[in-house]
Order: structure tokens, then sequence, then C-alpha cells
């Protein structure tokens, strides 16, 4: 049986990453992510691995462009502002169609702001924070075990997809330790023999592009795209549901902060509370269906973000004024506690 | 009878997409012709930029690599460590090299990456139209300084690209050509050639400079163009090598 070990969560993505092959590693320093690219420097070089501690987090982004057009798995990892800077390297991978994995350890913004945890980069994540249109996996992991367990899958969704997969987490995630045992890598192999560059025989040659200036190409490579991104939401969507079968009240919120509504759901059911969470473990796809289905029983969504609230407005589009939704929200940098959102609990109850 | 010219194989029986007079075509020509001596054709991935010669990819038969404007030495990095036996060329203009690309070109010279690049200098931005490049030389017109450029009009003063590079000790190999003429044509060839095989001997980075006519954007008959090269190009940024085997030259 695998051992288990304590580590803390940039350090597990950090391992989980060489586990399931990463070949490039490219990164910038950044608080609160920094055992990231450190942990690449010691570990993923004696695995012949690559790591280059780039000149800037858009290098960074680019280097991953490059490496990924061989056919290699790379990655790069960042916190929020350091995450800006990457999009438009992150709209080209989606328009070149390249694998690739990117890590957001969430701090608090906007501009340089904090290094304490926040969810304030949402809409940038879900919504495409880079131009264009196009949408990308989204993980926001809860604990460091899923961390893990979500950055071996991410490899092998990048792969599948030809397209970035990101995973979101948060100061709290990155920097806590926690117990966790590594699971074995999925061992899927890809083949990219396609389209991959280099060491070309017998083959035409490769292109990876996201340029076309003749009339209508670009409009046909979205409608493509779009296929991908259809399959994405019919297959990739993943959601936990926590003790929702007979709550009137069910808690919708990802990583950090659904970590403080587990513990409010349990503490609110001993004294009498019946209430649920509905945790999104990807928020794109986004688990809509799960919220909608969920309104014909409970008429009460309580929304808990790091932010000023950016994910209740995908609760509004699931719900669609079915149900009553409240919120419950601290930005840069602040951390919902367990007493407050009981305190407003109890207030919703009583009506 | 002995054959003394041939198509290269590597040019796409396509249209060239460049304006009459432009440089790219021939540069283009010495690379290809480069890459093919060496035998790597089926072993490069040639890096484009963002910019007039963004379009090579339209004609090359090699793997192409296009990323985002400016991130050119970036991606190449990538490339280069990901396939470390690969021949990896960097071809890229003014303003993407020497504007939006500045930090990237800096660090991966810096790094000593063992890549070759081939830098385009036409002192224009050509295919967005005619615009203020970094190598815009003083009292040049563009688009974006219809008076031509004035240092004093707080527009900056022509960036001289070799020189800027050739302190950084990752700089194995650079030198600045022209095409102006037969002759400089040549010497552009030669320094091409060099700049691939110090690649495949794992020397390190290359770095060859070639002052190119943009006579569409500049307002010049191509022969007119090619004597501004030769004239006024070449005077302010001088011809020759500036690092060899690793030393100031």
């Amino acid at each position: 049986m695998a051992e288990k070990v304590l580590m803390k969560g940039n350090e597990a993505i950090a391992e989980a990453a060489i586990r399931s092959g990463l070949k490039c590693y490219f990164g910038y320093p950044i608080t609160p992510q920094n055992e990231i690219p450190a942990y690449m420097a010691a570990h993923l070089t004696k695995k012949g691995g690559t790591f280059i501690q780039a000149e800037s987090e858009i290098a960074a982004i680019n280097m991953v462009y490059g490496a990924s057009c061989t056919g290699a798995r790379a990655m790069t990892s960042s916190s929020s502002p350091g995450i800006s800077l990457k999009q438009e390297g992150i709209s080209y991978l989606v328009g070149a169609k390249l694998p690739a994995v990117i890590v957001n350890i969430m701090r608090g913004g906007p501009g340089l702001g904090n290094i304490a945890p926040s969810q304030a980069d949402y809409f940038q994540s879900v919504k495409g924070g880079g131009h264009g249109d196009y949408r990308m996996i989204v993980y926001t992991p809860e604990t460091v075990q899923e961390a893990a367990d979500l950055t071996m899958k991410a490899f092998d969704k990048a792969d599948e997809y030809r397209n970035p997969v990101l995973i979101l987490g948060d100061a709290i995630l990155g920097q806590m330790m926690e117990p966790l045992i590594f699971k074995e890598p999925s061992g899927r192999t890809f083949d990219k023999s396609s389209w991959k560059l280099g060491n070309r025989k017998d083959r035409p040659s490769h292109l990876i592009n996201s340029l076309s200036l003749s009339e209508g190409v670009v409009e046909e490579w979205n409608w493509e795209l779009k296929k991908k991104f259809d399959l994405m939401t019919e297959k990739e969507m993943m959601v936990e549901e926590y003790l929702t079968d007979d709550a009137d009240l069910v808690f919708v919120a990802y990583g950090t902060s659904a970590r403080i509504c587990r513990a409010v759901v349990n503490q609110s059911r001993k004294e009498g509370y019946k209430t649920g969470l509905i945790r999104p473990i990807t928020v794109w796809p986004f688990p809509s269906d799960v919220i909608s289905k969920c309104t014909r029983k409970t008429k009460d969504f309580f929304v808990v973000e790091m932010s000023l609230g950016q994910m209740i407005e995908d609760v509004k589009l699931a719900v669609l004024g079915r149900a009553s939704i409240h919120f419950h929200g601290r930005p840069g940098g602040g951390i919902p506690a367990e007493p407050d959102i009981m305190k407003q609990l109890k207030e919703i109850m009583k009506k | 009878m002995k054959k003394v010219y041939e198509r290269n194989n590597i040019a796409l029986d396509m249209p060239s997409p460049y304006c009459p007079g432009c440089g790219h075509g021939i540069i283009h020509r010495m690379v290809m012709d480069a890459i093919k001596e060496v035998g790597q054709a089926d072993n490069t991935i040639f890096m484009a930029p963002v910019g007039c010669s963004i379009l090579a990819y339209t004609y090359l038969d090699l793997d192409v690599c296009q990323p985002a404007h400016g991130r050119t030495p970036a991606a190449a990095t990538g490339v280069k460590r990901a396939l470390p036996d690969s021949l990896v060329v960097l071809y890229q203009g003014d303003g993407d090299l020497a504007a939006i690309g500045t930090a990237e070109i800096v660090h991966a010279v810096n790094r000593g990456e063992n890549i070759t690049a081939v830098f385009v200098n036409n002192a224009i931005y050509g295919m967005t139209g005619g615009q203020m490049a970094p190598t815009t030389l003083e009292g040049q017109r563009a688009t974006t300084c219809p008076e031509g450029r004035n240092p004093m009009l707080g527009q900056g003063y022509p960036i001289r690209v070799c020189e800027l590079l050739q302190s950084l000790r990752g700089l194995y190999y650079a030198e600045r050509t022209s095409v102006h003429d037969a002759k400089n044509v040549l010497k552009t060839r030669k320094a091409i050639k060099k700049g691939i095989e110090n690649q495949m001997a794992k020397k390190g980075f290359s770095f060859i400079e070639v002052l190119s006519p943009c006579p569409v954007n500049w307002g010049m008959t191509p022969r007119k163009a090619l004597e501004y090269v030769e004239k006024e190009m070449a005077a302010y940024y001088p011809l020759g090598e500036f690092k060899v085997d690793g030393k100031i030259v």
C-alpha cells in the first residue's frame, strides 16, 4: 500500500505533477505558491525533467507553449497577479490546441493586494480571463489529498482535450499541511504524433498556430473548439453533494469555503437545522443541473465565497428564480468565519 | 550538364506573401539553404514571430511554431529544452524582438539557450502598416512619427540590439549583416550558416541581425530602399561581428 505522507498543498501538487510524467516546469516567484517552483527545482530536475525560473510569468507560460508543442507534459504555476499576466498565453494555448496544466494559488486582490487566501479570481478562471471565445476545465480542490488527485487528473484531461486545464486553489490550500496518499497515476498514454513538432520522419510538416487571415477559417475553428467545450461540459463536470437529500437550506461553496461550510453543516445539524452542501469540484464546467434539480426540494441556497460574490452569478443562473439565494463573502484575503455564517444561517431559517 | 541552381525543396510551391523589394524572401531562402546544407530539415523547428514573417509557415516545409507577439524566444526555450537535439531557429522582426519581446530575447540569450536567432531589422512595423519601430532611425518617417522620429519629442532612440546583447555572457556568437547588395547577401548567408552550425555543435546562443529593406512602408522604390539600408541604416547600425566564440569582438 502506498505510504501516507504529510505535505503542504503546494508540494503535493508539485509531487503529483512529477508522478504524472511532467517533463517541463516553468515558473516565476510569487507568494503563496513558491513551494511549487522550489519543489520542481529540487525534484523534477533529478528525474531528468526541465525546470526554469523564467524572467516573468509571461515568459513562463510561453515556455509552456513551446514545450507543449513538442508533446511534452508541461506546467506552470503562479498566484493571482501572476496569473493575470498569463492570460494571453492561456488564450494562445486554447487557440493552438495545446495541452498544459496551470495552477493558481489565489491571493487577495485587486492589484498587488496581499498574500492572504482569496477566491476572487473566479470570473477570470471560468469566464475567460484572456481574449476570445474559450473554455477550460477548472478544478477546485478542497483538501491536499484532492489537490494531488486532481493534479494527476488535470494532466490526463489536458492531453485528452488538447486544452489547458486550471487548478484553482488558494493560499490556505497551498500552505497547509495535511496527510495524503499519492494515488497511482492513470498511466493513460495519448498519441500526439498527428500534431506535435520535432523528430519529423516521413510525415508532412506540422504547424502550431492560432492565426488565419483567410475568410471564415477562424469562425470554423471556433465551431470546432465549441464541440470540444460541449464535450467537456457533458463529461467533465464534478460535484460533491453533502447531506442535501433532506436539506431545507443548501450551501454552495468550493475549495476552502466549502471546507468551512462543511463544518457549518455539521454543527447546524447538531443544532437541529437541516442543511447540506453542494460543492463544485469543477467550477467550469459548472454543476448547474445539480443545483437546478435541487431547487425542487430546497428553497434556500446559501453561497459562501472568499470574494465579493462571483460564483453566485452562476448559482443564480442555475436557480433561475426558483429559490432564494443568500450570500456570505469576504474579499481581499478575508476568511469566512463559522460563527458568522452560523449566525446568518439562523436568521435565514427564522423567516 | 552541370546543375548550378536548384530550388530548395524546403520552400513549398507557393507565391511569396511579401511585398516587392522586401528582404524577408531572400533571408528566408538563406535560412532554408543553411538548414538543408546541414541536413537537418526533418529535425528543425522554425519559431515564427508575430509580424510580416508570421506568414513564413505558408511556404516553409518545416515544423513551425508560432507563439504570441514577442514571446518567441520564451517558446523557443520551451521547445529546445523539451527536444535538446532538435535544431531550433528563431526568426523575429524588430517590433517583435526589440519592443514587445525585449525581456524574452535578453533572458533567452542570458541563459545561453542553444538556439539560433535571425533578427530582421527593417526599422519599421511592416504588417500593421508602417508604424515606428524601436529601430526606426532618427528622422525616419513612420505613421506614428509622421514628422520623422525625434528623440527630443520623447520618441526614444533607435536601439542597437547587437550592442545591447553583446555584454551578456550567455551570447556565443553575434553578427550584424545586411542584404543590400550581393556581397553582403553572401556575408549574411555565411553568418546564418555559422549560427546554425554553432547550435549543432551545442555552443550556445547565436544571434544574426540582418538589415533589410521595407520599400512599401518606407515609401521608396526597391532600389532607393537598398540605398537607404546601405547609406543610412548601416551607418547607424555598423556591420560586422560582435561576438565570436563567446568573446567580444
